[in-house]
């Protein structure tokens, strides 16, 4: 791999961009892997790359049925903060953001992390407790947010209306290093990289099947035939429910429709990314100076990758109300990702009860920003069969009424 | 917009008017069940790629529950039909084999 730097750059500009390589290979799948991943997304990607970075298993491969980075990594809102409440959801989402940080010079990538910030509005009596639980909780953890006055909100966002006719900002929750990053670029990144270390990344490879040989997992068949492994991890998102009826166990999820949109570009009017909980919707804007919007969650199984129109429209009333001046915006183009929600909000990585076959899942609405520390964990987990950072997120907790449950504290509009 | 027709009040009621309420048919076990049975009912769903069974309320209508079929993958809706009955009605199966579907 030819390292990308700013002499890269003045080479290749005398010589007319001649000498760029592919960032990544696209081999033909040979017969038989250590460890095969299944999902080249960002969860995927980043598991295999840790695999080999930290554990120097590199005979592996991931398999992707339709292309790189093309699914809830591709979709999502590019959101990455680590503010949650209970410690082991902290615990990874602080690792995963403080990878973040050093990402780009890590896989030599520009991947764009922007730590601009992001608050969480309390809107309600309720959200104001609940938030400064919240950043109590994160001080204890070691997470660095802060429980901020309205006064602040607007300083930190002028466009803001702090005296919205339903829902005032009575305060919020602020953590200065969250921020948004180029999702796609975090794909591209972790992709040139693991296929750096000779792994391969088969896109347009469909796993239609999982053998097994006495409980024990032996390989998958796939639409470009059979590839053999001793580990297999299934890190594919929406389609998670679908891969384990495969491998034959069934899982605590279900997939729905999450919808985002953007509007047309504007010039700079906030740099800090905003969260508005109580009325499901959430705004920051892209280098590019588009509004990028998310709002909640369909509330029926859906694989469609396309959502329910009304849903839009009540984020949109919703952040209108909170953000008067977008009222005039064109939107530009709107789309769907299929999200795989747990019961408690929290993923999942785990042993499954077939040998050999490891899962990565449940991130639901708020995935992207787990990326790095997701994949770390779930290295971890391969490769040692323990991971102190994904043990408390296994199956099991279901069964043992372990939860760890976000789905009131996380404070995310599902 | 996905419409879904009320079977107890006869509505073809828009997906604004309805509360979706999960999978349907779930098979109820309580004190004295093994934990396999218990955890099964609790938290594990079929999340089907497919023809998904599923509740609903008429919540801004007659606001009564019904069950519906469903294509997850194609959003077509096979029929509704009531809330009463532990399986889909044969009309309803009738339906989806017709259609090529799979039901599991």
């Amino acid at each position: 791999m030819k390292r990308y730097s700013a002499f890269a750059i003045a080479r290749e500009a005398l010589r007319n961009h001649t000498g760029w390589d592919r960032a990544w290979a696209s081999p033909e799948p040979k017969k038989r892997y250590d460890v095969i991943i299944v999902g080249a997304g960002g969860h995927g990607l980043a598991t295999a790359y840790y695999l080999g970075k930290n554990f120097g298993i590199t005979n592996v491969a991931v398999l992707e049925k339709g292309w790189l980075g093309g699914g809830n990594t591709g979709r999502n809102t590019t959101i990455i903060r680590s503010n949650y409440l209970q410690d082991p959801s902290a615990a990874i989402y602080e690792k995963s953001r403080s990878l973040y940080e050093t990402l780009s010079q890590d896989l030599n990538y520009n991947i764009m992390f922007s730590p601009r910030g992001v608050i969480m509005l309390a809107q309600t009596e309720h959200e104001v407790r609940g938030y400064k639980r919240t950043a109590h909780a994160n001080a204890l953890q070691g997470v660095k947010t802060e429980y901020i006055t309205p006064k602040r909100v607007k300083e930190l966002v002028p466009i803001i209306a702090l005296d919205g006719p339903r829902y005032p900002v009575l305060g919020g929750l602020w953590q200065a290093r969250g921020g948004t990053a180029r999702h796609d670029a975090v794909a591209w990144g972790y992709a040139r990289a693991c296929s750096a270390m000779g792994m391969d990344i088969i896109q347009r490879c469909e796993v239609t099947g999982v053998t097994r040989d006495g409980g024990k997992v032996t390989g998958v068949t796939t639409t470009r035939g059979d590839i053999g492994c001793d580990k297999l991890g299934i890190v594919v998102a929406g389609h998670s429910g679908h891969l384990a009826d495969m491998a034959g166990f069934r899982l605590p999820i279900e997939s729905v429709a999450l919808q985002a949109l953007v509007s047309e570009p504007i010039k700079p009017c906030m740099d800090v990314v905003v969260m508005a909980n109580t009325v499901h919707g959430y705004m920051s804007q892209s280098d590019k100076g588009e509004m990028v919007i998310g709002g909640g969650a369909d509330g029926y199984n859906n694989y469609t990758q396309r959502g329910s129109f009304h849903h839009i429209e009540e984020t949109v009333r919703a952040l209108i109300e909170t953000f008067p001046m977008i009222s005039r915006l064109k939107m530009l183009r709107q789309w769907g990702g299929i999200v795989d929600m747990t019961g408690d909000r929290s993923p999942i990585l785990s042993k499954t009860p077939v040998d050999g076959v490891f899962i990565n899942c449940g991130w639901g609405t708020g995935g992207f920003k787990a990326i790095p520390g997701s994949g770390w964990a779930m290295a971890e987990l391969m490769a040692k069969g323990t991971s102190p950072l994904a043990d408390a997120f296994s199956l099991g907790r279901f069964r043992e009424g372990r939860f760890i449950d976000e789905s009131v504290a996380a404070g995310v509009a599902h | 917009m996905l419409i879904l027709t009320c079977p107890c009040c006869g509505v073809a009621a828009d997906e604004t008017e309805l509360a979706p309420g999960g999978e349907a048919h779930l098979k109820r076990f309580g004190p004295g069940s093994s934990e396999d049975a218990f955890e099964g009912y609790l938290f594990l769903r079929q999340n089907p790629r497919g023809v998904h069974f599923e509740r609903w309320r008429h919540a801004y209508g007659c606001g009564k529950w019904f069950h519906a079929a469903r294509s997850t993958t194609t959003m077509e809706v096979f029929g509704t039909y009531s809330a009463q009955v532990t399986e889909p009605p044969p009309e309803i199966t009738a339906k989806i084999a017709a259609a090529g579907k799979p039901t599991a």
